[in-house]
């Protein structure tokens, strides 16, 4: 998925997964989930919720806020346990290439870490040597235009530089699946524009499979081959839509008839549950 | 035509701004010295009571020239490195395990808080009985009087850690020593430094008393001895040793907290 050709992996840690024309393939298999609130209350946050990813797709999940898409990232990062239902890499090997990296919407940086040192932390989890890390995390940071700020802290950084910062760390594993939490969304709409390009960018060149969450729907078909949408708490999936845009990707497209009506499309699916979502006060 | 009135707005929060007064700083402390000097000279008080500030300096280099105050000074700070080192090691390492799994928080903290109101000197009679009267039992009570700030600030600084971080870290393969040397020590490392800080004031306080109760050596020692015989300038140089190993201390610890978290000092 990094290097140009399948099993080329000269720079990976040993026992990494490389297996020539075969790619892996993300089964969610009917996920339920109810955690228990404050005052003991069982409250559903994921209903019977199957998906697919296929190798090198750029899946969005789509919801209200409120709807269980980060327990849905969660359980698959393994992270959360699910109540029922499984989720499968198929096509893994056990102990082979980490299964997913997960980009956080809070960017979740280590702030006693210098840029480098965050980058490297996943590859030091998985045992490669010092300076097989150096290397992969300079080529990832050159990736994410991240080149002069490696000594640097994360509080001496903008959002977007930070948020680049969490994503050069999710790939520097190669993760199987990168998981991407609304990464962002705490950014300013012109700094959110700019990063949803560079990660298109990086994505064109990395192939890495991802499942994007999000509640913007112009992000959303801008940038997945799908859209998963989801209803309301409990999430549900409502539908799934195919997003018919060509690859690469670029701004002019939102104009484009096939990106309009998609997101037409999605906007009817989730407006009656916004609304109920707003009656009720939100979240 | 007739003039309109225009009111100009004035900088009402002016006197919340607070400046900063280096000189002021100095002039104070130079101040209480030469005041001291100037009381003593005009004979109002007699030297018994309160030597001047030029005696007890004068006194501090007979001192050091004869090799007596190294000498005290030297069996103190062995105390206080000693005591200071053992208590702030097993401080932190009761910290952290009862701050990260729960079944040691279940068994310490009822422990730590059973004996953490025990005025640690009165701790020292039965610190004697079983270790001697030697070294090792006030080291002890320095230790027992630094473990309680550390382990109590270092479980607070484990317990804040960000569950976000923690998760960011299992997230990228992490286990439970990754997280805690990773992710909850320097996490914790602020109020660890906190905890250090509060420590290195018991420590003193405890040194001071361990040596006026059982030791023929020290700068406790030395205070009370000069006490006893009503050298005051001796007493005073006691006193100002003890000062300046107070100050000392802390601006090392800054420094080395500066040195440990240079993620909070950098702009």
């Amino acid at each position: 998925m990094i290097d140009d050709l399948p099993g080329a992996r000269q720079g990976a840690p040993r026992g990494w997964y490389a297996v020539a024309g075969f790619a892996m393939r993300v089964i969610v298999d009917r996920l339920s989930k109810t955690y228990r609130d404050r005052g003991g209350q069982e409250v559903a946050a994921l209903e019977d919720v199957a998906l697919r990813v296929e190798p090198e797709e750029f899946v969005a999940v789509l919801g209200p806020s409120g709807c269980g898409k980060s327990t849905l990232l969660g359980i698959m990062a393994g992270l959360l346990p699910a109540n029922s239902g499984q989720v499968f890499f198929e096509g893994a090997r056990r102990g082979g290439q980490p299964l997913t990296a997960t980009v956080f919407q809070e960017f979740a940086l280590f702030p006693w870490r210098t840029v480098q040192g965050n980058v490297e932390f996943g590859l030091e989890e998985l045992g490669a040597a010092p300076a097989e890390r150096k290397e992969r995390a300079a080529r990832f940071i050159a990736m994410t235009g991240l080149e002069g700020f490696e000594g640097k802290f994360p509080h001496q950084l903008s959002g977007g530089m930070r948020q680049r910062v969490g994503i050069a760390r999710a790939l520097a594993v190669d993760p199987a699946v990168l998981l991407m939490d609304e990464p962002f969304s705490a950014l300013d709409a012109q700094t959110r524009t700019l990063m949803m390009e560079e990660l298109l960018g990086i994505w064109e060149r990395t192939r890495t499979s991802i499942v994007y969450v999000t509640h913007n729907i112009q992000e959303a078909v801008y940038m997945a081959d799908r859209v998963v949408v989801f209803s309301r708490r409990p999430g549900r999936v409502l539908d799934v839509v195919p997003i018919e845009l060509e690859r690469p990707r670029h701004e002019g497209q939102m104009g484009e008839p096939a990106f309009v009506q998609a997101g037409e499309r999605i906007w009817k699916l989730i407006k009656s549950q916004a609304q109920a979502a707003l009656r009720e006060g939100g979240a | 035509m007739m003039a309109v009135e225009r009111v100009a707005v004035t900088d009402r929060a002016a006197f919340l701004r607070r400046r900063e007064y280096r000189a002021l700083r100095v002039v104070a402390l130079v101040g209480l010295v030469v005041l001291w000097e100037l009381v003593t000279r005009t004979g109002w008080v007699s030297s018994l009571f309160l030597p001047s500030p030029l005696g007890v300096i004068g006194e501090l280099v007979d001192m050091a020239r004869s090799g007596q105050l190294f000498v005290h000074l030297g069996v103190s700070l062995r105390r206080l490195l000693w005591g200071f080192a053992l208590g702030s090691v097993a401080g932190v390492a009761v910290g952290v395990s009862t701050g990260f799994f729960s079944r040691m928080e279940a068994v310490g903290q009822p422990l730590i808080a059973a004996t953490f109101p025990i005025p640690k000197i009165a701790l020292l009679p039965l610190l004697i009985l079983w270790l001697g009267i030697g070294e090792p039992s006030k080291v002890a009570v320095i230790a027992l009087g630094v473990f309680f700030p550390m382990a109590i600030n270092t479980y607070a600084g484990v317990r804040q850690a960000d569950p976000l971080l923690v998760r960011a870290a299992v997230a990228f393969g992490a286990g439970r020593w990754s997280v805690i040397r990773k992710v909850v020590l320097p996490s914790a490392l602020p109020m660890i430094f906190a905890g250090l800080k509060l420590g290195a004031g018991t420590a003193l306080l405890l040194l001071v008393a361990a040596e006026m109760i059982a030791a023929d050596s020290g700068i406790g020692f030395l205070v009370l001895h000069a006490g006893n015989i009503m050298d005051t300038t001796k007493l005073m140089v006691g006193i100002v040793c003890l000062s300046v190993l107070g100050v000392l201390s802390h601006w090392a610890l800054t420094g080395l907290e500066r040195a440990a978290i240079p993620w909070r000092y950098t702009s």
